[in-house]
């Protein structure tokens, strides 16, 4: 090859390459990550989630994306385990996201973050709900569509105080992160109102044998409420062997009880346990809307998590189209100050990225299912 | 003194079911010197095999007492079927290999079974209705003593005896015994040894089911991972009493499940763990063996 040819051959590569980069500006994928635990035993909660923002982003592709731009999912797996978490949020980054949905478990998500702050990656969790996480707002670009555990402790400890008017109040947890942060919470709750009195707060042995020993501790300190921060399996035995004893004070405990299985578990002794969650947002139109579309293509009701993913996504959408741009500073500008329309109703995000709009509600079991109080 | 009655029948509830796991658990190590550690498995079939046979039988409206003791034969004759294929398939082969690698293998069976269920059957919990029937002369102490609790009290003092008369006085047990002083002497008197260490895997295997049974009862849930925790706990138990002894077992169970009781009772059940392996070490310190258990004597 000649010089001449060369250098003719190599102009016409330019020239190639700059018309593909011209006309790929218009028509580049906006490109946003999904990360959560989609395989093991907590994939019941990462897939719904998922399943949202697929559907969320399929619609909008059918509309012609965000103006002009197609928008494209890379989704990871973290089995809800910070070690793959972290692996899973390099890829992200690598692969060129602007913008995160996830990640769905707490320890994953706090693992996850520093890459991403680094990255200078927006994160919408839908389901991360330790307060631990961005509690002094070291994250700028860290936002939930759930509520924390600290807003549910609050609505418990209202509950036990204001409801049930009590007293003395038993505080008891499964030494678990989840658990203990909650029961943390309420116990310091409870003391600043001054109103009531904490007589015990214990972290029982999760997949014991046997609590008759704590139960009978907690029939001695004359407790008038128990509050439990958990999962169902322990709060089933818990309330299974106060029953047993005779012991009917009323059992309140979180979103880590309130589901089917607890009550298909503990039977009989589930009736009339009180349990914080989500607020019920079914009567929303946009969430039947969306229950609709999963209908349709799944042919089964969607699981944990749904809504909420359906609002990270829609509101992530909407910051992206109403900035104009995947510039981190201008989607958080835009989510902090403007009201997006979600299943929840219309919400925004206040400086620590704590969603305002989206509560929580207190429910009850009564015959075989949890209902609303108040 | 109410206060200390209730703690005290707590511990033993919970002493009484860590006894019913941790008999099987010695036997079979006493027998062929294997620690077997799909013994808590065996515990976890066992219930599901009488959650399964208890809720065909009751559609057929069966009276409770009835469903119990069909359950709990179902669920023994099950276990003890897979006690048995276990033994042949995983420890058999390796009876003369060193002793880590029926250690190994038995760690890989217990594995493999907790998976086989998740598979077959669900790896969520699902409810275990409540077999014992209520006791109505127990009414007036219902806030101390359970009739489930009171239930498995009694069945497991029942097995430890049990179990003692067969191995002391019956020829099977005479057999049992000398496969466990010396096997290959206990072949030259003409012992079937094979099926003496398959008899022993039977028996522990179809006790480990009935305790299953009874626990998963007082507990009224179970799902694929029970048998691991519970196993865990009876294993320390045993160690504790002196593993190889079948009185040391319960004996070794009522102390870990009483210091339990009260170490929550009076300290905190943040501490409960720390109490009950507190306990074993110096116990260990001060007799290697474990309570019950007699110093071995390196044969040469």
């Amino acid at each position: 090859m000649s010089h001449a040819q060369f250098f003719l051959f190599g102009l016409a590569a330019l020239a190639f390459s700059a018309c593909v980069a011209e006309t790929s500006l218009a028509s580049e994928p906006i490109k946003i990550g999904f990360a959560g635990s989609l395989s093991g035993d907590l994939a019941p909660y990462g897939l719904p989630p998922l399943k949202a923002v697929q559907l969320v982003v399929k619609e909008i592709n059918a509309r012609g994306g965000i103006q002009g731009r197609p928008v494209e999912l890379l989704v990871e797996d973290d089995a809800c385990k910070p070690e793959l978490a972290t692996n899973s949020a390099t890829k992200l980054v690598a692969g060129g996201v602007k913008a995160v949905i996830g990640h769905i478990c707490s320890g994953p998500t706090k693992a996850a973050l520093p890459i991403y702050q680094a990255a200078k990656v927006l994160v919408i969790s839908p389901s991360a709900t330790s307060s631990l996480l961005n509690r002094d707002g070291e994250y700028p670009f860290f936002f939930r569509t759930i509520a924390a555990d600290d807003v549910q402790a609050a609505a418990q400890v209202d509950f036990a105080l204001q409801t049930l008017k009590a007293g003395k109040i038993a505080v008891l947890h499964d030494k678990g992160d989840y658990g203990k942060g909650l029961a943390e919470f309420a116990k310091s709750l409870i003391e600043r109102s001054g109103k009531a009195q904490v007589v015990l707060f214990e972290g029982i042995t999760p997949g014991a044998v046997d609590y008759s020993a704590v139960v009978q501790k907690i029939k001695r300190s004359g407790a008038e409420a128990v509050l439990f921060g958990g999962y169902h399996p322990e709060a089933s035995k818990l309330v299974g062997q106060m029953r047993q004893k005779r012991l009917a004070t009323p059992f309140v405990s979180d979103d880590g009880v309130k589901n089917d299985t607890f009550i298909k578990v503990a039977g009989k002794d589930a009736e009339g346990v009180y349990a914080t969650g989500p607020a019920d947002a079914s009567d929303n139109s946009v969430t039947k809307a969306y229950q609709e579309k999963f209908r349709q293509a799944e042919g089964t009701n969607p699981g944990a998590f749904f809504d909420n993913a359906v609002a990270a996504a829609l509101a992530l959408t909407n910051a992206i189209a109403k900035a104009g741009s995947t510039d981190p500073e201008a989607m958080a500008r835009i989510l902090h100050s403007e009201e997006v329309a979600t299943p929840f109703g219309p919400i925004k995000f206040d400086a620590k990225g704590e969603p305002v709009g989206i509560g929580v509600t207190l429910y009850q079991a009564r015959d075989g299912q949890f209902v609303q109080v108040r | 003194m109410e206060y200390f009655l209730e703690l005290l029948f707590s511990g033993l509830t919970r002493g009484a079911i860590y006894a019913l796991i941790a008999l099987g658990y010695t036997m079979v190590y006493g027998i062929i010197g294997l620690i077997n550690f799909a013994h808590g498995e065996m515990y976890m079939i066992g219930a599901f095999t009488a959650l399964i046979v208890s809720s065909v039988l009751s559609i057929y409206g069966l009276p409770l007492p009835a469903i119990l003791v069909l359950a709990a034969l179902a669920a023994a004759i099950w276990a003890g079927a897979y006690g048995f294929t276990v033994e042949r398939l995983a420890y058999r082969p390796l009876r003369d290999a060193p002793r880590l690698a029926p250690l190994i293998s038995a760690i890989g069976m217990s594995i493999f079974l907790q998976n086989y269920v998740l598979l077959a059957q669900t790896s969520d919990f699902v409810p275990f209705p409540s077999l014992v029937p209520e006791f109505a002369f127990l009414e007036p102490y219902g806030a101390i003593v359970d009739s489930s609790g009171l239930t498995i009290l009694a069945v497991s003092t029942l097995v430890m005896t049990a179990l003692t008369l067969l191995i002391k006085f019956t020829r099977t047990g005479k057999a049992m015994r000398a496969t466990a002083q010396d096997r290959k002497m206990a072949l030259l008197v003409g012992i079937n040894v094979d099926r003496i260490i398959s008899l022993t895997f039977v028996t522990g295997s179809a006790l480990a089911a009935v305790g299953g049974l009874l626990i998963a009862s007082h507990i009224g849930q179970i799902n694929f991972a029970i048998g691991f925790i519970a196993g865990i706990k009876a294993f320390t138990a045993a160690v504790l009493g002196g593993i190889g002894s079948i009185p040391g077992a319960v004996l070794g169970s009522f102390v870990l499940g009483l210091t339990e009781a009260f170490a929550t009772g009076y300290v905190s059940s943040d501490y409960e763990d720390v109490f009950a392996f507190s306990l074993l070490v110096l116990i260990l310190i001060f007799r290697p063996a474990g309570l019950l258990g007699k110093a071995a004597t390196e044969k040469v």
